[in-house]
This record gives structure tokens, sequence and C-alpha cells, in this order.
């Protein structure tokens, strides 16, 4: 079972704001779902490597040129607040 | 379909304008009920459309895809066009840059409607938890389409488009496709660049097609693969054109049925599946029974990789660089020592308001079990075990080349079924997760009908085949279609 204290300190890794009524919830969901993968356990995975890419490709190289991306325009218009050509956030300091 | 469309625009028969317009009034007409479309891209498929014709009217030659109007899922990034994933985070968002299957199909000369509903970032087994408004199954409005391509499957069955692009991680383009009675195929993993894809979970995530034959798949896959340097993951471009596979012959092939997995299904999927195993041995493949011992732990291996790789792939959404930014509502229950209060807050309101429930539920599984202490309980052993899934396929492909199960457990169910009980929606899964846990690629085919409460519903088998032998599974798909009963 995972405890409510869990969740919020899960919660606060993940950075996800949550009323205790969702802290409820997902105390009760992730132990479910926790309950269900539990079954794992019963494998025997001694001397078993662990899948790294799973059709085994090996490492793609390509040179390391600098390319220009042409749409600036269109990333600095995403920004959720703008000053001066640059993304505004809350202070850091 | 692509082909005999491709003949009436080179004969004149028909425009790609007038073509692009009869689908647009057929969006106008359907989708009010059927809510597919996230996004109508009228003004680039007009475009696109006349020049194609003008092409057509110089007497150039065109290409099988040119002129032919398909849609994308809203997961998947055009240029300039707003893309959602179905999730209010991304509600003012507009993509800077095209997708690479994107680019290669506007290459290629397709034209593109518009952007299909799905599940929140491909979350989900019924397009349910988009947070624009499910998508219904137009077999029976009543029932979801299945997800969580849910509306890429709904356009094509629906004559609003004639393919579609969807993404599968888990098997969100084959379990649609079996509730909407269309062809579904998750490529190998690698066979189709990522590039332009929100990453959900990155080690399962393939881009494929959704059409109303074997062949418009075939069509579309031989455009979209490829290797390409903005995906290390891609595998090399083996120049294939699936299309030339399609013979229909497959006399002699062995065709694994999985040992227990036509016990305990639903009756209608079942007497399908008999069916469809008949109708193979007929045609005379080889109907061998083989054991993969270890599948039954694909999903639950499944719902420890694929949350760690969200909660990892979905930490970009806080609000900063683009999409909504919410803050200041107070919500933050929870106050790290150490980090300024302003900017901790921008994060945890706007992944608190913007992010649906189903989302936040994986975010948070995946970052417990990546979190100090569990990793090796937990994703370690996923990928140890993943390994022993994959060696029972190595071995079950020594002995067969392509294995037969159902794609999904059921037909489609009832819009709000399954919505309570977030392990029930998982078992959705159950047929296809394995697939992307090994890599295969794999097919979901219209098997028949089943008749549930006055309405006829789909429902479809998988086939998964060899590493990178996507001509194989296209060509016993296309057997299956030909080939009367």
């Amino acid at each position: 079972m995972i405890s409510k204290d869990e969740v919020k300190h899960i919660a606060g890794l993940a950075r996800i704001g949550m009323s205790e009524k969702e802290i409820e919830k997902f105390s009760k969901d992730l132990s479910s779902i926790l309950d269900f993968v539990e079954q794992l356990k019963e494998v025997d995975v001694s001397g078993v490597e662990p899948t790294a890419h799973i059709t085994g490709l090996e490492n793609k190289y390509r040179e390391d040129k600098f390319r220009e991306f042409e749409n600036i325009d269109g990333i600095k218009k995403l920004f959720p607040e703008e000053k001066n050509g640059y993304d505004k956030v809350k202070s850091v300091l | 379909m692509i082909k005999e469309l491709h003949e009436k625009l080179i004969s004149g028969e028909i425009t790609s304008v007038q073509l692009t317009q009869q689908y647009f009034d057929m969006i106008s007409q359907k989708d009010a009920d059927l809510h597919a479309y996230l996004t109508l891209t009228k003004e680039l498929a007009l475009e696109q459309a006349k020049k194609v014709d003008e092409k057509i009217s110089r007497g150039e030659e065109i290409g099988i895809i040119e002129g032919i109007p398909g849609a994308i899922k809203d997961n998947i990034c055009i240029e300039n066009i707003r893309a959602t994933a179905g999730s209010k985070i991304l509600d003012n968002y507009i993509a800077p840059y095209d997708a690479t299957v994107v680019e290669k199909l506007r290459e290629a000369g397709a034209i593109i409607l518009g952007k299909t509903n799905c599940d929140e970032f491909a979350m989900g087994s019924s397009t349910e938890n988009s947070a624009y408004g499910a998508t219904k199954n137009p077999h029976d409005e009543k029932r979801v389409p299945g997800g969580s391509s849910g509306g890429s499957a709904v356009v094509v069955a629906s004559d609003m488009a004639v393919w579609a692009l969807g993404s599968d991680t888990g098997g969100s383009i084959r379990q649609p496709a079996s509730f909407c009675g269309m062809i579904g195929l998750k490529p190998t993993y690698g066979r189709v660049s990522r590039s332009g894809l929100m990453a959900m979970a990155s080690s399962f995530d393939q881009i494929g097609p959704m059409t109303k034959t074997a062949e418009d798949a075939a069509i579309i896959l031989s455009i979209i693969s490829d290797h390409d340097e903005m995906d290390a993951t891609s595998a090399s471009n083996f120049g294939k054109k699936y299309e030339d596979y399609l013979t229909g012959e497959i006399k002699g092939k062995k065709i694994g049925i999985v040992k227990g997995y036509l016990e305990g299904l639903d009756a209608g999927v079942k007497k399908v599946m008999e069916s469809v195993i008949e109708k193979y041995e007929k045609l005379g493949a080889e109907i061998l029974e083989i054991e993969l011992p270890n599948a039954k732990y694909a999903l639950p291996t499944y719902y420890i990789i694929q949350p760690c790789e969200v909660s990892s792939n979905l930490a970009r959404f806080d609000g900063i660089k683009y999409g909504m930014r919410a803050d200041d509502r107070k919500n933050s229950n929870y106050n790290p020592e150490g980090l300024p209060k302003n900017l901790l807050e921008t994060y945890l309101d706007t992944r608190a308001y913007e992010l649906g429930a189903e989302v936040k539920r994986r975010i948070m599984l995946g970052t417990y079990a990546l979190s100090s202490g569990y990793y090796d309980a937990y994703y370690l052993r996923a990928q140890k075990v993943r390994t022993l899934i994959k060696q029972d396929f190595e071995k079950a492909f020594e002995k067969v080349d392509l294995i037969l199960t159902p794609t999904a457990p059921t037909p489609a169910f009832k819009i709000g079924e399954n919505t309570n009980d977030p392990l029930q929606m998982y078992l959705e899964d159950i047929f296809t997760i394995t697939a992307n846990i090994v890599g295969v690629p794999a097919i979901s085919v219209p098997g028949g009908n089943v008749e549930v409460d006055g309405k006829q519903l789909p429902v479809g088998f998988q086939l998964m085949g060899k590493w990178f032998d996507e001509e194989n599974l296209l060509n016993t798909a296309h057997a299956f279609e030909i080939h009367p009963m």
C-alpha cells in the first residue's frame, strides 16, 4: 500500500500539485497497479541481460554539424510570457 | 483504394481539389456527431491539391499518394498547425516544424485534411482520455472507437479521410483499427522515424498507417519508412516498396497460434478467430501451436517500463518554454526545501491544472518506480523480463513465419464502461502490448463482425511478424482480404 505521505513525496518529485482528494485517489490507484506488477517478482531473471535496444541497433552516427533552424519566430511565439524576445519566467533566485 | 483514386486522378475523372472538397463535405456532414477531428487544415489541403492538379494538367507524372487526402494523429507535428495531442497543456501549441513522416508525405504530394483526436498524449485505449471530448464509434455511437488513435481509425472508417497516421505504444493503432473495422499497422520498432511524434514511451512508440486495405497500408509504409538522422533509434533504409510484395499467395506459410490465447475469450471474438484460422488453412497456410511462456508477463512489464519513460518524457511540459502556464492558484500542497516558491508554483500548478488524470497516474507511477531505492526492483527487473519475452519470440520465429492472435479481447465497449477502473482498461491491450515489448511489426486486420445490442461490431485479428518483415505481414493480411470465405 502506498501511503498518502509517499504519494505527496512522489507528487513533489514529479512536480504535480495535488489536492487532498487526489492524493487519496492516487494512493489507491497506484497501490492496485503496483499489486498487479508484483507478479514480475516470480520470474527468475538471474543472469539475464536487461534490454537496451530491442532490435539490437548499433550506434548510429551523424556529423556533428550545426544546422540553422529557420522557424525561430515559431518557437518564440510559443513562450508563455515574452519580454524583449526572451522567454520570461518567475525569479529563480 | 489509393490505387483506384490515383488512376482516377490521372485519367482526369476527378481532380484532387474535387476529391479533397468531397472529403471536407463528408467531414462537415459526419464529424459533429463522431468528433474524430480536432483541427482541420482546409487551406493547406486545398493549396496542396491545387498544386497536384496543376501538375496533372501539365501532363507531369504524379506519385501514388499524390493528391490523395489523409489525416494525421494530433500527437504528430505539422509546421504552423496546432498540435494538442489531446491535452489541455498544449491547447495553444502551434508546432514549429514538421515531423519527419509529415515531411515525407508532403514531399510525396499527399493531402493533409486535419489532425485527429486521441487519448491525452496517446495514453488510453478508448479516446475517452482526450481533454477535448470522446470520439464515437461509427458502428455504434454509444461505443468507443478504441484508442489511443481513435480519431484516425474513425476518419478512415467513415470516409472522412482515405488514409490516416496513428501512433502505437501498446496497441494504439491496432486496437482502434479492430474496433472500427480497419487495417492498422505498427511497424517494427525503428522502421519509421519518431522525430516530430510527441514522445510518450520512447522504447515502444512507432508511427504507422491506418487504412481500408493492406495495400493502402503498404503504400503509406513505403513512403514513411526510412532511416532519419533526427531519430538515432531509426533503422537503416532497406528501400522496400511494400506494395510490390502483395502477391496474395501464402501457401506453405507457417502461422503460429499461441497456446492458451483462445481460452477465456469473448464468445464473439472467439468465433471470429476460429473462422480466421479456418480461412488461412484453406489458403494453404500451415497452422502450428507455439508457446510463449513469458508473454503472460508482458502487461506488467509494460506497466513498469512505459510509465517510467512517460515520467521522464513528460517532464518537458512544465509551463516554461511552451504550452499553457497556470500559476498562482495556490494548489500546491507540497513545498520542497531549496526551491524558490514562485518558480516551483509554476511547475506544480501548470501540471496540476493542465494534465489529465490518466497522464498524472502514469507520471506518478513512473516517478515512483524510478525513485531512489526502487529502480532495481521495478525498472531493471522489467527490462530483464523484457529480454526473456524477446527470447520467447526468437524461439517461436524459428518455427513459424507469423503469429496469429486476437487484436483485442472484446469488440468495442460502451463509452464510460471502463473509465473507473484503470487496470481493466489496461487489460484491453493484453494481446497488442507484446509486439511493442519485443519490437516486432504487427497488424490488425478486420476478421468479421459480431452482433451486440442489435449492432454489427467489427472484430479484428492480429498478425505479428519477424523483425523488419513487414512485407510478409502485409501480404498475409492482403491474402485474407482478397479471397472470399
